[in-house]
């Protein structure tokens, strides 16, 4: 999901892309909102909520490729882009418009 | 890329299972998928139709594929559309009603029709058989039969080949005198010999079939109802119902007017091609390598090469030809036929078995030490035995009593068709018998599928046979084989071996240059681990690790628990320890205010729920290196008091433990090793449960075990061979280690191995050397051992950026302007 970049609109920066190591996720804590960032091996980035719909499992320690991301506690796959479950019943991710700012920063946007 | 469209002609068993193999490779990625079939149904197992004849299924229970599956898939499917005309110039074909479909690929699985003998006054005037008078094929033919054996008596059955016992079987069922006449001497004499058919017809007399054999029938006798049949020896026989079953001839008549080379079938090439581009054929309607085909395995093979064929363009793969082999109950009687039912020349070895009163006989047809064929005929104990030294045409055992006999104490395996639906067959996620197989019943027809789809078997596996046999129940069978269950992962079509040499051919050396090289550039997340364990096991020190690819464990040398902290375990070499370094354990469990401090099983001290961030620390302070016990590699040797203190020990297993754990600390493998070592054959340190195990014997000795286990499985090790000393268990304990690298698919454990290969084979490769590998083998685990790294250093230079971190922080707030 990109960013539209509307005047007034609040992101956060958070950082250059590099703070990432290539293929895997981070976890930001933003106020009170934990995100889990992903940077793929194709430098694309995605947003998700940071714990998983079925047990709060870490995301950001999961293994992400091919667009998905896998759970580190009891491997549940979810779609990075809409956060929809995969081979699974579990409630969908939050997911959130993040981009990559001509200087290589991550941008966030944590509004609804 | 522009999606093709790939046309079958035909929705029958072998029509149907082809798009089964097609899915299965992801072929709806590639084609844009449409099916004709005659029948206004789904797709149904044919040969349970005599079952449905029979009352033992609802014609409900026979549908394989139901018409929601084909919409689920997004085959478009023409139900009840006959395919009159193929234009192969223009690549289009004629449907009845009107439409016409160009195709860039068509298959046709025409499949067969009864073959009606010549016989007086079967036909009406417009040419269709007589009320009364029956061919045993399609649904709407059982459905007709039933109905019409409801108000007659008595039924002839013309055909003693295997579908007229089967009718004759269905009606008998429904009550009916059936009288069943044959031309040849004995019944299914195709496939039987005069013994066996012997015994089979006894069988059927005791049932109440009355036979009828070198019987021709020459006319149907009555005009406006059947009255009775005719033979050409003119005597005759009444009854008010017929049921022709003399056989099948292959539908032949579209290919043929479409241009089509055609014998008594479509003739296929060995890549299943017909004689005009971009047309195939399989089934019943072909023939291949002047063969014809009326069997349900055959056409298996034949689907399976074909889907390969047509979603691969780099497959070589080829289509054989079939090995007959059949099992089938007939009339009741199990049996199982294979092959050649007699012997060639003289130098053909026949082993039987006969015992009339029983019902059962058993033949085997023995060339050059091989099977060439079986007959098994009222007991099916041996036939999955037997029907597997056929079909891979493996040396039988010296003693052939082995493959007609169970041995003794042999136990019998639970029948699985017998639990109830609530019986809970996956402990780990909790899935019942009757949810797998209403997944079955809803096309999770092969087992990747059907685990996907319902979890079972997907914790520790250890229930993965069950699911097994039940799939195979529930699809009668047929369950569909898919390919990618022998790949090493998922994302990359190739076993093991295969994935291997490809590696070392291609010299490739990170997880995404085998995505890029092998997998045509696409990333699959489930096969990251699995390949990077597998090219740190290939290239030792000279991997290219990315560290993506790694499970978190992996990346953070702990193990992640629920609340996402994880757990400390540092190694205490062969589980001897010392007050200072119990005292320096303490004092960072005292430091960090470890919520947990737990004796672990393999006698170590477990440090549980330390945050991420705190991980490097605690390691500095702990000063001790790591125990591996969060990965799949070496983790820890267990032992017993041995000669040091304990007054029955014979061998030092502490300094044997402490040397193996030493020497092997951190091998990374398939799946995690626990090791064992036992001073005296009491084993207190449970040395033959381990994946390798040692235990010593009075006489200086030790017994090397391979191949326990005691978690979701339990099993007995196996003894790989008896030494002198410490350098040997060390010597066989590593070429092991390195076999079971090279060769476990992944996260299978050593048991799984041992099993899988047999502990004689192992033997002959590990301590007798007959394949000539053992110094390559002991070379490359002594690379391994040379390549340790104790990653808790990584505390000191952290590999990854933010690699302990447990939440990073914004650098600024901005506001679009």
């Amino acid at each position: 999901m990109s960013i539209m970049m509307t005047p007034g609109r609040v992101l956060y920066n958070l950082g250059p892309i590099t703070r990432l190591p290539l293929g895997e996720g981070r976890s930001f804590l933003i106020g009170d909102t934990s995100v889990a960032i992903y940077r793929m091996r194709n430098n694309e980035v995605f947003a998700t909520q940071a714990s998983c719909t079925h047990r709060s499992g870490p995301l950001a320690d999961g293994i992400v490729g091919d667009g998905k991301v896998v759970c580190p506690l009891h491997a549940f796959k979810f779609n990075l882009a809409d956060g929809e479950p995969v081979g699974n019943t579990c409630a969908a991710l939050k997911t959130y418009p993040v981009s990559i700012s001509p200087t290589g920063d991550i941008l966030l946007d944590l509004a609804e | 890329m522009q999606k093709q469209r790939l046309v079958v002609i035909g929705n029958g068993m072998a029509g149907a299972r082809l798009l089964e193999e097609v899915l299965a490779r992801r072929g709806k990625d590639r084609y844009e998928i449409v099916a004709f079939g005659d029948e206004p149904y789904g797709n149904y197992n044919r040969i349970l139709l005599s079952s449905v004849l029979a009352g033992s299924h609802d014609p409900k229970d026979i549908f394989i594929n139901p018409l929601s599956w084909y919409e689920e898939n997004g085959i478009k499917l023409y139900a009840g559309n006959h395919i009159h005309t193929i234009d192969h110039t223009t690549q289009l074909v004629y449907a009845s009603d009107g439409t016409v479909m160009p195709y860039d690929k068509l298959v046709i699985a025409t499949g067969s029709s009864p073959y009606i003998p010549n016989m007086k006054n079967l036909y009406t005037e417009a040419g269709k058989l007589r009320h009364g008078v029956f061919a045993f094929r399609t649904m709407d033919d059982c459905d007709a039969m039933i109905n019409h054996s409801d108000r007659v008596r008595k039924a002839v059955v013309i055909g003693g080949g295997l579908l007229g016992l089967e009718a004759a079987r269905g009606l008998l069922n429904r009550g009916l005198e059936v009288h069943l006449v044959h031309v040849a001497k004995h019944l299914m004499n195709v496939q039987l010999d005069g013994a066996a058919s012997k015994i089979l017809r006894s069988s059927l007399v005791e049932m109440g079939v009355h036979l009828h054999l070198q019987k021709r029938a020459a006319a149907v006798l009555g005009d406006e109802q059947i009255e009775g049949l005719a033979f050409e020896d003119g005597s005759t026989l009444d009854c008010e119902m017929i049921v022709i079953s003399t056989g099948i001839r292959p539908n032949i008549g579209l290919a043929q007017r479409a241009g089509i080379e055609v014998d008594r079938g479509i003739i296929v090439k060995d890549d299943l091609s017909c004689s005009v581009p971009a047309i195939y054929a399989l089934g019943e309607c072909t023939q291949h390598r002047g063969k014809t085909y009326g069997l349900v395995a055959p056409i298996w093979e034949q689907a399976q090469c074909l889907a390969e064929r047509l979603t691969n363009d780099q497959a070589q793969t080829i289509y054989e030809g079939s090995r007959e082999s059949t099992k089938l109950k007939v009339a009741g009687v199990e049996l199982a036929v294979m092959g050649e039912k007699d012997e060639v020349d003289d130098d053909d070895e026949v082993v039987v078995y006969s015992e009339p009163v029983r019902g059962v006989y058993k033949k085997l047809v023995v060339r050059e030490g091989r099977l060439v064929g079986a007959i098994l005929l009222g007991d099916d104990a041996m036939t999955p035995r037997v029907r597997q030294l056929f079909d891979r045409g493996e040396a039988l055992p010296e003693n052939r009593a082995e493959l007609l006999f169970p041995l003794s104490g042999e136990s019998k395996t639970l029948d699985i068709a017998d639990m109830p639906d609530d019986a809970q067959i996956c402990n780990c996620n909790g899935v019942s018998k009757g949810k797998i197989v209403s997944a079955v019943k809803g096309g999770k027809r092969s087992l990747k599928m059907l685990c996907d789809a319902t979890r079972a078997g997907t914790g520790c596996g250890s229930c993965m046979l069950q699911v097994k046999a039940l799939l195979d129940f529930a699809t009668g069978g047929q369950a569909v084989d898919d390919p990618s269950i022998h790949y090493y992962v998922p994302g990359v079509p190739l076993t093991k071996p295969e994935l291997i040499k490809a590696i070392k051919e291609q010299n490739l050396r990170s997880v995404s240059a085998v995505f890029r090289v092998l997998a045509a550039g696409k990333e699959d997340v489930g096969s990251k681990a699995g390949l990077s364990s597998l090219l740190k096991t290939i290239w030792g020190k000279n991997y290219e690790d990315e560290r993506d690819a790694r499970f978190i464990n992996d990346r953070v040398h702990a193990n992640i628990q629920k609340d996402a902290t994880f757990s400390v375990v540092p190694r205490i070499y062969g589980g001897v320890t010392s007050a200072q370094e119990l005292r320096r354990i303490a004092d960072v469990a005292e430091k960090y205010s470890v919520p947990m401090v737990k004796i672990t099983g393999g006698q170590r001290i477990d440090l549980v729920g330390i945050t991420k961030e705190k991980l490097p620390e605690v390691w500095k302070d702990l000063g001790i290196p790591s125990g591996h016990a969060y990965t799949k590699s070496f983790r820890t040797c267990k032992t017993c008091l041995g000669t040091e203190f304990c007054r029955y020990g014979v061998g030092d297993s502490t300094a044997l433990g402490i040397k193996i754990e030493k020497r092997y600390q951190g091998i990374e493998s398939p799946h995690k090793m626990k090791l064992g070592v036992s001073g005296c054959p009491r084993n207190c340190a449970e040395a033959t449960i381990k994946d390798i195990g040692a235990v010593a014997i009075e006489g200086g000795k030790w017994e090397i075990y391979i191949g326990g286990a005691a978690g979701a499985s339990v099993r007995k090790a196996d003894v790989l061979c008896t030494v002198d000393t410490h350098e040997e268990v060390l010597l066989y304990t590593g070429r092991f280690m390195q076999y079971y690298r090279e060769h476990a698919k992944y996260l299978e454990r050593s048991y799984g191995l041992v099993e899988r290969l047999g502990i004689e084979r192992l033997r002959q490769i590990l301590v007798e050397d007959t394949e000539g590998i053992c110094e390559q083998l002991d070379h490359a685990i002594q690379a391994a051992v040379d390549a340790y790294v104790d990653p808790w250093q990584e505390a000191v230079i952290p590999v990854t950026s933010a690699q302990f971190e447990n939440a990073l922080q914004p650098v600024a707030k901005v506001v679009v302007s």
